[in-house]
């Protein structure tokens, strides 16, 4: 031992320094990760979203059931986004996720608040996400007291004065109580898979380049698509296995209602292994090294967390950040699991997701074929 | 004679480095070819190309009969080649890796191919010992292993003994030997001169052009070369300045002697004539195959500037 000496660990830091120069694509990704993420989720997540989808039934046409619409609309929780004729509309668009609220007005609406009765109005609100809802459906409690003070006149002033003219009934559906592992432990399920099938491609041909095994497979008769599903096939197993596990764990542990829409799921998570796997290798055809791979990988699970719908709800994203999100397979896996497990939606449901998945696999496949290269050139 | 290899004029450029220009090379169907030049000069770039991993920029030829471009496929499932650095799965044992590319290759009698190779490898009680935790000889045995196990017509390699010991070298030797006398054509790059002078013909590449074939023996009297060795006391040390006087262009030192070359008989005769006296003894001496490279090597760079 000769004790610290400054000028060796200096040595030490100056050949560090140099080496992270060296790695220009390390370097870009370490300045570009905390600016552009920044940047993006700071100005993208909002964890109390407005301007929420509405679907409105309005059973009469009167100026109180104008009054209420209007009210909702100013509480800027809600956004108007049909008006239905029938209750199995309404039911609909709950349950494909179009409106995350749904409003009834009764037909007797407007007779009943005269005759002093309390008529209700029902709101239905999409709780498969409690946070999405939460600030909305506060806001709501304020809407009997309020919506109706400017036209209850005249001998009618007093129903308004001494209680509420009506009440606004609150049915959260699909998740009652407002258990947010509901929401969470579906989601986790393509975060997790996310992470890992990503990730493990990315690393497992790099690794080869890496090690110069890759040399020798090129040299042998190995067609590219050969070795792309030789390589992803374990894979899809490791695919499977977890996802298994996971709905077990979030049945048993967690009691996460499993409403059925098995179809629609098995497709989603077949489509969703497949899609996570092709870009993996994508990522692998473009990685120089491991560490290029791995930072790859974070970047693109980074917005799978943020910006599908994952931890903050997708709605209380600006446009441009929902259309980021939508670009992101998660986003989509997302709605299938969450659509399935909870809602119960089948494929006519779930149709536009699984399309969207599929559309993703099938241009990620293509450009990580194009990107394979079956010389050293 | 058929030829195993017989290409013509291949070019190849990475960014605006000329790596390989104009080379030809022909190697007879049974034939062991050294190929030989210093670091850079485009020894595995050509290698490469031979056996479909790169493609030239321009040029052609056969291999083994089949286009190297337009029927690289057919080639490379007649070719083994075995890369510079050990490219085996480390993490898979010596029999897996061998089972790996018996399948790769589509090959039958899997099973029988895979004992006969950890035979003759006389591997057969370690099979199941990992490849990564060989030594470096012994890697390199079990890459030629792999590389030929599919009975090809053609063996590619790359430096293949760089780092290894001379007993493992030897028995690396023997057995491309024993291949070779099987039909198999060889091209081998090596840095090695006693390799070298094992082949049965070598081709000198540098700057990416071809500048010299034959035998070892053919290389060596082409040269036109002049040596003299020479020894008194620390005649060793008499390299430094011989080097630099008018007619050497090598001066070297081989222990406690020195060995000095040059094309132009009299000037070399000059250049020493001043040590003849204190106690030196020259000889003419045959000029060995290094004394040629490293002519050749400073010749080729005096052309390029």
């Amino acid at each position: 031992m000769t004790g610290l000496s400054w000028t060796r660990v200096l040595a030490v830091l100056i050949k560090e320094f140099k080496q992270l120069t060296r790695d220009r694509l390390t370097y870009a990704m370490m300045l570009a990760i905390p600016v552009v993420q920044l940047t993006l989720f700071g100005y993208a997540i909002n964890t109390e979203p407005r301007h929420l989808p509405t679907a409105v039934l309005s059973q009469e046409d009167s100026r109180y059931a104008r009054a209420i619409t209007a009210a909702l609309k100013n509480s800027l929780y809600f956004d108007f986004v049909g008006e239905v004729r029938s209750p199995a509309d309404l039911d609909l668009m709950i349950r494909r996720g179009d409106a995350q609220f749904a409003v009834t007005i009764p037909g007797d609406f407007s007779r009943r608040v005269a005759l002093g009765d309390k008529p209700q109005v029902l709101v239905e609100a999409d709780a498969t996400d409690p946070s999405a809802t939460g600030g909305a459906v506060a806001a709501l409690a304020a809407l009997p007291d309020q919506a109706l003070a400017h036209d209850l006149k005249g001998a009618l002033a007093a129903r308004g004065q001494a209680s509420a003219p009506f009440d606004v009934v609150v049915h959260r559906r699909y998740n009652p109580e407002a258990i947010t592992s509901y929401n969470i432990v579906p989601g986790l399920l393509g975060i997790i898979l996310s992470l890992t099938l990503v990730m493990m491609t990315a690393l497992s041909v790099t690794r080869e380049t890496e090690r110069g095994t890759m040399e020798t497979l090129l040299s042998t008769p190995l067609e590219p698509i050969e070795v792309m599903v030789g390589k992803l096939a374990p894979y899809v197993m490791v695919g499977l296995i977890q996802t298994a596990i996971i709905l077990v764990m979030a049945a048993v542990l967690f009691h996460v209602p499993m409403a059925g829409g098995w179809l629609g799921m098995t497709v989603g998570v077949g489509l969703f292994i497949t899609g996570s796997l092709a870009l993996g290798f994508l990522i692998s055809t473009v990685a120089r090294s491991q560490l290029q791979a791995m930072q790859m990988s974070f970047f693109y699970i980074l917005p799978s967390i943020l910006l599908s719908g994952f931890m903050f709800p997708f709605r209380g994203m600006p446009a441009w950040a929902q259309w980021i999100g939508e670009a992101i397979p998660v986003t989509h896996f997302l709605r299938v699991v969450r659509g399935s497990l909870l809602k119960g939606q089948g494929p006519g449901d779930q149709w536009r997701e699984l399309l969207a998945l599929l559309a993703f696999v099938c241009a990620v496949t293509a450009l990580a074929m194009a990107r394979y290269r079956r010389t050293l050139d | 004679m058929t030829l195993a290899i017989d290409v013509h004029g291949l070019n190849k450029s990475f960014g605006d480095k000329h790596v390989v220009q104009d080379v030809s090379i022909q190697v007879a169907q049974g034939r062991i070819c050294g190929f030989l030049g210093p670091n850079g000069s485009g020894k595995t770039t050509t290698l490469r190309m031979l056996c479909g991993l790169l493609t030239p920029d321009s040029g052609s030829g056969q291999a083994l009969g089949y286009d190297i471009i337009a029927q690289a496929e057919q080639v490379k499932l007649r070719t083994g080649y075995m890369t510079q650095k050990f490219s085996l799965y480390e993490d898979l044992t010596i029999a897996e890796n061998l089972q790996f590319t018996a399948r790769v290759y589509g090959l039958d009698r899997r099973r029988e191919r895979v004992e006969k190779a950890l035979e003759r490898l006389g591997l057969t009680s370690r099979r199941g010992q990992l490849a990564g935790t060989l030594s470096g000889g012994w890697k390199q045995r079990l890459a030629l292993a792999t590389a030929t196990l599919h009975e090809p017509r053609l063996l590619l390699l790359d430096e293949p003994t760089a780092g290894v010991d001379p007993k493992a070298r030897r028995t690396f030797w023997d057995e491309i030997h024993t291949l070779s006398a099987e039909g198999l054509t060889v091209l081998v790059s090596t840095h090695y001169m006693d390799e070298a002078e094992r082949c049965h013909e070598i081709a000198y590449i540098s700057y990416g052009r071809l500048i010299a074939r034959g035998t070892a023996e053919e290389v060596i009297a082409n040269s036109g070369l002049v040596t003299f060795h020479g020894e008194g006391p620390n005649a060793d040390r008499l390299a430094h300045e011989l080097a630099k006087a008018p007619g050497v262009e090598t001066a070297a030192a081989f222990g406690a002697s020195i060995h000095v070359s040059g094309e132009d008989r009299a000037a070399l005769e000059a250049a020493i004539a001043p040590y003849r006296g204190q106690g030196y003894a020259w000889t003419e001496a045959a000029p060995t195959l290094e004394d040629v490279f490293i002519q050749l090597m400073d010749r080729s760079r005096d052309n390029i500037q």
